[in-house]
């Protein structure tokens, strides 16, 4: 997978992925092409597309588009569950996800993403595995609130 | 704000996006996200040192305007400040704005660099994790530098966690994409595939069963997925068993997708499918299972008429690739009225464009009037952006399956009619080219313009056609009245003022043309050309032909005229420039079809009764006005029919590496390579290797250069050496290494050159050859090449001087039947000394002269080396000029050495035989016999200097 994008019905990007090196422009450009590309297509069509020299397969989630862009021979249909495992991680993490919980939880959103994907390849596809690293990491965390609390620092 | 808050500590953060939420307008969010920039600013520049719970929410709230689309200038250094943190928390939010902000800013990566080794060798899983993470995704080359040598010590270390394992494998993978030069796996590949058999590596980390990796009723379809991808990186296994297993699971997965759904889930469908899809690109790479073949084209072809517009979708791009094999291409043709109809009907372009690749893919000469005219009727329709390809995709078909001009030039006139102006130069120079080299069509395509013309509105193409055609050959159509010649030039300049400026260049050369053809009309033609709108004309071209035009009429003779403007010559033969051009659009990959019969276009191009050869020095003599019109495209001739065989031969056999190989020397390891070093090991129409070697004793250094002879850019370029069967013998190692000045690029620009060196160490001795793996993407497209590197057995040889006496002691005591080896070829064409000669020291042996007896033999002596022994040969090559020899029986072979090196020296001189035997023209048959003598010397490891074990 060479990158990922979750934007909103009115195109506003949430969440952006790079697993290539590109230029910042680049990115924009990409971004901008891609979004306005998918936006104007119809519910039914189906869910790839040829761009550029690459595959982009996407799908569409209330109000969030899922949009990934895969190289020649990768597999289409495998990548539509790849957007939907990490939908449902998503779910299950945040408990009946929103677009609210992604663009308020941008941070856990990637996190939880980098537990699935790595380097743009499925790394962990049992969904209980990654939940449960997730969890952990959590943990972690609420240790260190905790600190936080007892020592707030002057603000 | 939502709910949700599990181990949320940033409230600052939560309430900053709130603020930026609230904002009414564009300008509100600006001003909001500029004072808290200052604020972030300020707090950083402050003079009290920030703890790390500040750093990391003012670091998270950078990250947060950066993803609404503003640019960070600053916060870097506190971020990779963060990374150094103790606490997961702050180091996991350094990593996350290290990865989505940093680019290759150099002093950054350096201290980045430096966190992440330290995290790295913190033997913390979680922290060696994050670390891995942020270096697969950053990926640059400033990573893959750094960390290459580091990520394989952790992948194989025995103390890794397995969690770390999986992300360091998959990093390594990043990283070997991005810059496969740097990431040198020779040495770690065999630890690394010994991980392929642990479990824990597959089905992941402890505790886990394989129910976790069932998704909805699938099981592990990831997995699957990767498996059934990996074989396809590899050719059809040669051992019987193993290769009726794997068709055995293919079937399987075949029966599989015929069984009812076990949920009713798209999530469960597109699982189940996408291991099919899979699969069948596995049967489909194997291309050797007529009955997978066939049975896949069926089940594509239940899809075709699927209610999922996805599965729709891929099996007509699936069928695509189907078609091009000999074994399928008759069942995907059975269903072209439901890819007609998906042509016509689906509401999807991007369907639509699939089922017309489709249609292009499956047309043969059977279906081709079908196929043509349902384009042709659905480019009056089509999308705007996929008229041009469409256009080429008609233009090709109906060139290469005409089989009578009159249909093909019928075609051309309408797509001209109905897609006019995404007709380019390329197809309507190719329908001249082809009248031209065609004279049973041109009376008919003389007629078929003309009536064409007659439409009040037609299209600008239309009327360079007609003008050109009508220019060369109205006169087949003069006879009419209806045509006659001066109804023909008014019609012809009734378009003239309407014409953009090259088509009335293109006119003016067709009325000169026409004073030639038809005297009567010269006056009125001269009238033409001399009015002031012409001569006077502010365009230089047109005013400069108007003028010669004129002045030639006015002073040449009949004859100078005649001479002048003679009908054009045939063209030379040369690869359709419509092709080139939708191969330009697409990718050379996407039309396989045109591979299948060159021959085809070639009788159509070439034209019965006139040589390819007079035709190209007829036009090189024959300057016509309008001969720039043409060929200016013209590609490389296609390697197609050699010239001449005799003079192809020498070329081949010729000493220096100047003679390509031709186009189709494909075919690995090209025999000419065993006796010399040199040379141009593969081109073809877009790649040029050529090869420069060396060898002493058992080491070699291989100097690959990788030209890139189009104009576009090769991405993704890399190589790949690879030894078969290494993993179970380690017949030979090669270390890929890379100088230091050129490493392989991903990217070869066009014309560029790079180049790549491969040091080679001989371990034992050996059958196959290296491969190399080449793979680049040329306009999308994705080449994938495959060639034996021409390493072979001979290379290690370290010639050995000895007297005749010497020599024929040792052969005496190498008398045992497996210590010898012998070969009996027919030469030909006959042979020459020094050729022989020659042959004889490229193979490497020291070539005794004055030992053997009979002056006709030729005695060679030679030691092969390799790392853990040496074997001695002594060769013995003796022409008979009686035809009869009886081939001795083939020896028996009981050491496994002798064997193996028998084998591999009876391969090579085997193919240094023909090249022996075609050297010259002496037309007497002749035979040679080799005879070969081995002694195996296994050397000691510890001690300089060899025993002998025979």
């Amino acid at each position: 997978m060479q990158f990922m994008l979750l934007f909103s019905r009115q195109g506003k990007l949430r969440l952006q992925k790079w697993y290539v090196p590109q230029a910042d422009k680049e990115k924009k450009k990409i971004t901008r092409e891609l979004v306005q590309t998918v936006l104007a297509r119809k519910p039914k069509m189906c869910s790839f597309l040829e761009w550029r020299d690459l595959k982009v397969v996407y799908k569409r989630y209330a109000s969030l588009y899922f949009c990934c862009a895969i190289e020649d021979q990768d597999n289409e249909l495998i990548t539509l569950e790849i957007i939907h495992r990490y939908v449902e991680l998503l779910d299950k993490y945040f408990g009946s996800v929103c677009e609210l919980d992604i663009i308020f939880n941008f941070e856990k959103a990637y996190f939880i993403l980098d537990e699935f994907l790595l380097g743009g390849e499925a790394q962990e596809t049992s969904k209980k595995n990654v939940l449960k690293a997730i969890e952990q990491a959590d943990l972690l965390q609420e240790n260190l609130d905790f600190q936080i609390r007892l020592f707030p620092a002057p603000s | 704000m939502p709910a949700v808050s599990k181990g949320d500590g940033m409230r600052g953060l939560a309430v900053f996006i709130s603020d930026i939420r609230n904002c009414k307008s564009k300008e509100a969010e600006i001003k909001r996200i500029n004072k808290e920039l200052a604020n972030i600013r300020s707090k950083f520049k402050g003079d009290k040192a920030l703890d790390g719970y500040s750093k990391k929410k003012y670091v998270c709230k950078l990250l947060f305007i950066f993803l609404l689309g503003h640019d960070i200038d600053f916060g870097h250094m506190e971020a990779v400040n963060l990374l150094s943190s103790n606490k997961y928390t702050e180091k996991q939010i350094g990593y996350l704005f290290i990865s989505v902000l940093v680019n290759s800013n150099s002093e950054l990566i350096r201290l980045i660099n430096n966190a992440i080794k330290n995290d790295l060798s913190s033997r913390n899983p979680t922290f060696m994790c994050l670390a891995l993470h942020c270096i697969a995704n950053v990926g640059s080359r400033e990573m893959a530098e750094a960390f290459a040598g580091e990520i394989p010590r952790i992948l194989v270390a025995g103390d890794t966690m397995d969690s770390v394992k999986q992300s360091a494998a998959l990093c390594l993978l990043r990283l070997y994409k991005a810059s496969p030069d740097l990431v040198l796996m020779g040495e770690w590949t065999s630890r690394v595939v010994h991980l392929l058999n642990d479990q824990h590596m597959i089905v992941s980390s402890a505790s886990t069963d394989l129910q976790d990796y069932t998704y909805y009723f699938v099981p592990a379809p990831w997995l699957s997925c990767k498996l059934l991808r990996l074989l396809q990186c590899y050719p059809p296994p040669e051992d019987g068993a193993v290769k009726g297993r794997l068709v055995e699971c293919l079937e399987t997965i075949l029966n599989k997708a015929q069984e009812p759904p076990k949920s009713k889930k798209v999530q469960h469908s597109n699982a189940k499918n996408a291991i099919l899809f899979e699969a069948i690109s596995l049967i489909i790479h194997y291309d050797s299972e007529p009955n997978l073949l066939v049975r896949a084209c069926n089940q594509l072809g239940q899809f075709l008429q699927h209610r999922e517009t996805n599965l729709r979708y891929l099996a007509l791009e699936s069928m695509c690739t189907l078609a091009s094999s000999e074994f399928s291409h008759e069942a995907v043709k059975t269903h072209i009225e439901t890819v007609i109809n998906a042509l016509k009907t689906e509401r999807d372009v991007s369907v639509r464009q699939r089922a017309a690749d489709l249609l292009y893919a499956m047309c043969d000469r059977s279906n081709a009037k079908q196929i043509v005219a349902e384009m042709l009727s659905y480019l009056e329709t089509a999308d705007y952006s996929i008229r041009e390809e469409m256009v080429l995709k008609v233009a090709i078909l109906a060139e290469k399956y005409a089989v009578d001009y009159s249909w093909y030039v019928d075609t051309i006139l309408n797509l001209i009619r109905i897609a006019g102006d995404y007709v380019s130069e390329e197809v309507w120079y190719r329908v001249i080219q082809i009248v031209i080299n065609r004279d049973d069509v041109q009376g008919y395509a003389a007629k078929t313009v003309f009536e064409a013309l007659q439409a009040p509105a037609c299209h600008e193409n239309m009327v360079k056609v007609g003008g050109y055609i009508l220019g060369e050959f109205g006169n087949l159509i003069a006879g009419d009245p209806r045509s006659s010649p001066l109804v023909q030039f008014n019609l012809l300049h009734s378009k003239f003022h309407l014409c953009s400026v090259p088509t009335r260049a293109l006119l003016l050369s067709a009325y000169i043309k026409f004073i030639n053809l038809f005297p009567e009309t010269k006056a009125t033609i001269q009238e033409v050309l001399r009015s002031d709108s012409q001569i006077r004309n502010s365009d230089v071209e047109l005013q400069q032909r108007a003028v010669e035009y004129l002045k030639l009429s006015s002073i040449a003779s009949t004859d100078v005229l005649a001479t002048v403007l003679e009908e054009m010559p045939p063209f030379p033969e040369r690869e359709s420039s419509i092709l080139a051009k939708l191969k330009k659009k697409k990718g050379p990959g996407a039309v396989s079809v045109e591979l299948e019969d060159g021959k085809e276009r070639g009788e159509l191009n070439g034209g019965a009764d006139r040589g390819g050869e007079a035709a190209i020095a007829a036009s090189n003599s024959t300057p016509s006005p309008s001969s720039d019109l043409l060929g200016l495209r013209s590609a490389a001739p296609v390697g197609g029919p050699a010239p001449s065989a005799g003079s192809l031969l020498v070329d081949v056999f010729s000493e220096a590496g100047s003679a390509p190989p031709s186009a189709a020397s494909e075919d690995p390891a090209p025999p000419l390579f065993v006796c010399k070093n040199n040379g141009v090991l593969f081109e073809n129409q877009l790649l040029q290797i050529g090869i420069k070697s060396e060898y002493r004793q058992n080491l070699g250094r291989m100097y690959l250069f990788y030209g890139n002879k189009t104009s576009v850019q090769f991405v993704s370029f890399t190589t790949t050496v690879s030894c078969p069967g290494e993993l179970q013998s380690h017949i030979l190692k090669c270390i890929p290494s890379l100088t230091h000045t050129k490493p392989v690029e991903p990217l070869v620009e066009g014309g560029a050159q790079v180049q790549q060196v491969i040091n080679i160490e001989c371990l034992t001795d050996f059958v196959d050859a290296p491969l190399l793996n080449i793979k680049f993407r040329y306009g999308g497209a994705l080449q994938n090449i495959t060639l034996k590197l021409p390493v072979t057995i001979n290379k290690f040889f370290q010639p050995t001087e000895m007297a005749a006496a010497d020599f024929f002691q040792r052969w005496k005591q190498l008398s045992q039947p497996q210590q010898e080896a012998q070969k009996i070829f027919k030469a030909s064409h006959g042979m020459d000394t020094e050729v022989l000669k020659a042959k004889l020291l490229g193979l490497g042996t020291a070539l005794l002269e004055n030992v053997d007896p009979n002056p006709e033999n030729y005695v060679c002596a030679g030691v092969i080396q390799t790392k853990i022994q040496q074997v001695g040969c002594l060769l013995r090559l003796e022409p008979n000029a009686q035809a009869q020899v009886a081939p001795p029986p083939p020896p028996t072979h009981t050491h496994t050495h002798t064997h193996l090196c028998a084998h591999a020296l009876d391969s090579h001189t085997a193919s240094v035989c023909p090249s022996l035997c075609g050297s010259h023209c002496i037309t007497h048959c002749t035979h040679l016999h080799v005879i070969t003598r081995y002694c195996i010397y296994v050397k000691d490891p510890h001690r300089v200097g060899s025993s002998k074990s025979h």
